[in-house]
């Protein structure tokens, strides 16, 4: 393992604390926490609030500012946060008109958010929530956990920033979120494995010539390994497994993120979207909103993800475009 | 139950974890994501001191202390897990005495926190064959080891093992087994059901 750090059981304390530093102007770090708030807080909103384990930076704290989250929890690496500290992110995010959390579909993660959840209303503070669940790589049944959140989580922080930005309550942005959830979809293919400081080496190993489809922003297996190809039957692969969950249809407007894992280039990132824009092309859609670049990683992980949303109301499409105040959207 | 054997019932299940760290991640690498034998040593050690410094008096306030920093340090799956396990055997413990009362409402915790019965490859799948022996008078450290053993042959239908489907057949669950320590240590401390 070669990674700048010093010792691997503090690299999420050291990464907040630089995290703070370099951006002091926006957030700050509740003291003895790994949450991240916003500085300015916009009154009488409603607040947005997110986390989960650490390892898949810039999100969530990356997105902490006027426009999007008002507060990130960060647990240990690639594990869930604490109650205890999701309920600390609840107390101070709160300016009376409620909190709303966007949790990706990990049971620990729902586990943990929920109890802080029942904590919090002890406290008369009203907190919803939506579970996030965009990746189409594991199947939806009762025989699983359910699909996880991943990279589509970052849209789903957008729109609802804007939301409640506006001043929607927290009922309408919890039927917000009801309806954009469902309509966003992910699909990742992976090179290599991520390295976690504690644990030192991969989570798993790929030949030098292999690749996976559908890892998890964790590792978590995928549903098929195969040789390397070129970019443009990698996007074919992806864009046929996104077609057939969404059901493409002509004329439909969608909106794209092309996610980077940790280890990919934006060279290769750049190559994969032009790929991806002329598949989308043929298919007759609209590709109104896109988006390039490292939103929610895998550590060191190296590969890509494809999110698209299908932009039901043009409203979205508005929401996804409102200026924000954050660091990395 | 006496108060001191549960004191030394945790000292010794955060002394077990802590020696099988290593072995509980490897068994998770292979079918979740890596972090149980972290995740619980990190938990049970942050326990240990919080018993030295507050020196609980009753069972119920012993059980309760580890509930609640388990809830705050462990995270993950298994910190709310455990925690609501121990804080809902706290609950009991302040009004029965029964070992198997106080076994059953943390096995409901954990029921009600993770919405998964026995069979799908979890820490219910050792705590639920313990309370049958208990109630039946033969748990026995070979009661336990079976538990844990057969759940190699379940296939996951809850937590990350899920997502590996008939893949994950062939291992074992490291809650299950980190559940297996807890109740050989108890065996081991000597509380039982009176
Ligand atoms: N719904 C559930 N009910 C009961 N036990 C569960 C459930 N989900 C997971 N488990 C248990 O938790 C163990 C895994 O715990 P671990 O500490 O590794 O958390 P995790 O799933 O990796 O959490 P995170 O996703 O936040 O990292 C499994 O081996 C299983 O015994
Ligand atoms: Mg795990």
């Amino acid at each position: 393992m070669k990674k700048i750090i010093n010792q691997p059981e503090e690299v999420v304390n050291d990464m907040l604390e630089g995290f703070v530093y370099a951006h002091s102007d926006l957030i700050e770090r509740i003291p003895e926490t790994g949450v991240i708030i916003r500085k300015q807080e916009t009154p009488h909103k409603v607040a947005l609030i997110s986390g989960g384990g650490s390892g898949h930076e810039p999100a969530h704290a990356g997105f902490v500012g006027a426009g999007m989250l008002s507060a990130a929890v960060c647990g240990p690496v690639f594990t869930s946060p604490t109650p205890d500290q999701i309920l600390e992110a609840i107390q101070k995010a709160d300016n009376g008109a409620g909190v709303f959390m966007v949790i990706k579909n990990y049971s620990g993660d729902v586990m943990n958010f929920d109890m802080a959840k029942e904590l919090a209303e002890m406290e008369d503070i009203a907190v919803d929530f939506i579970i996030v669940d965009d990746d189409i790589a594991v199947e939806d049944s009762t025989y699983t956990a359910g699909k996880r959140g991943v990279a589509g989580t970052v849209f789903v922080h957008k729109i609802l920033g804007a939301a409640a930005e506006n001043g929607a309550s927290l009922t309408e942005i919890k039927a917000l979120a009801e309806k954009i959830v469902p309509n966003i979809k992910t699909l990742g293919v992976a090179l290599s494995g991520a390295t976690a400081p504690e644990v030192g080496k991969p989570g798993f190993t790929l030949a030098e010539d292999e690749i996976e489809f559908g890892v998890g922003i964790h590792g978590e297996p995928g549903y098929r390994r195969e040789k390397i190809a070129p970019s443009k039957a990698l996007a074919q692969e992806i864009v046929s497994k996104l077609k057939e969950a969404f059901q493409f249809k002509p004329d439909e407007h969608y909106g794209l993120l092309v996610n980077g894992l940790g280890s990919t280039p934006l060279m290769e990132q750049y190559i994969f979207t032009n790929d991806v824009g002329s598949l989308l092309a043929a298919e007759g859609l609209n590709v109104d909103f896109k988006k390039v670049g490292d939103f929610m990683t895998s550590i060191d992980m190296a590969g890509l993800s494809l999110t698209l949303i299908r932009l039901e109301e043009n409203k979205w499409l508005d929401y996804l475009n409102v200026p924000t105040k954050t660091i990395a959207w | 139950m006496n108060v001191e054997a549960v004191k030394k019932w945790m000292i010794l299940f955060t002394e077990k974890v802590n020696q099988n760290k290593a072995y509980l991640s490897e068994l998770d690498r292979a079918i979740g994501d890596g972090d149980h034998g972290m995740n619980m040593a990190r938990g049970t050690t942050e326990v240990m001191a919080a018993l030295e410094a507050k020196n609980p008096a009753t069972v119920a306030d012993v059980f309760k202390l580890t509930g609640m920093t388990l809830v705050s340090k462990v995270g993950g799956a298994s910190g709310p897990l455990y925690g609501s396990a121990f804080i809902s055997m706290a609950k009991e413990a302040g009004t029965t005495d029964s070992l198997l009362a106080i076994l059953q409402a943390g096995l409901n915790g954990i029921e009600k926190r993770g919405q998964a019965v026995p069979g799908e490859k979890t820490m219910i799948d050792t705590w639920q064959p313990v309370i049958k022996a208990l109630a039946a008078g033969n748990l026995s450290e070979q009661t336990i080891a079976d538990a844990v053993a057969h759940t190699k042959e379940i296939k996951a239908t809850k937590g990350r093992a899920s997502y590996l489907g008939e893949r994950s057949i062939g291992h074992l669950d490291p809650g299950a087994v980190s559940s297996g320590y807890l109740f050989e240590t108890m065996l081991e401390a000597g509380v039982t059901n009176d």
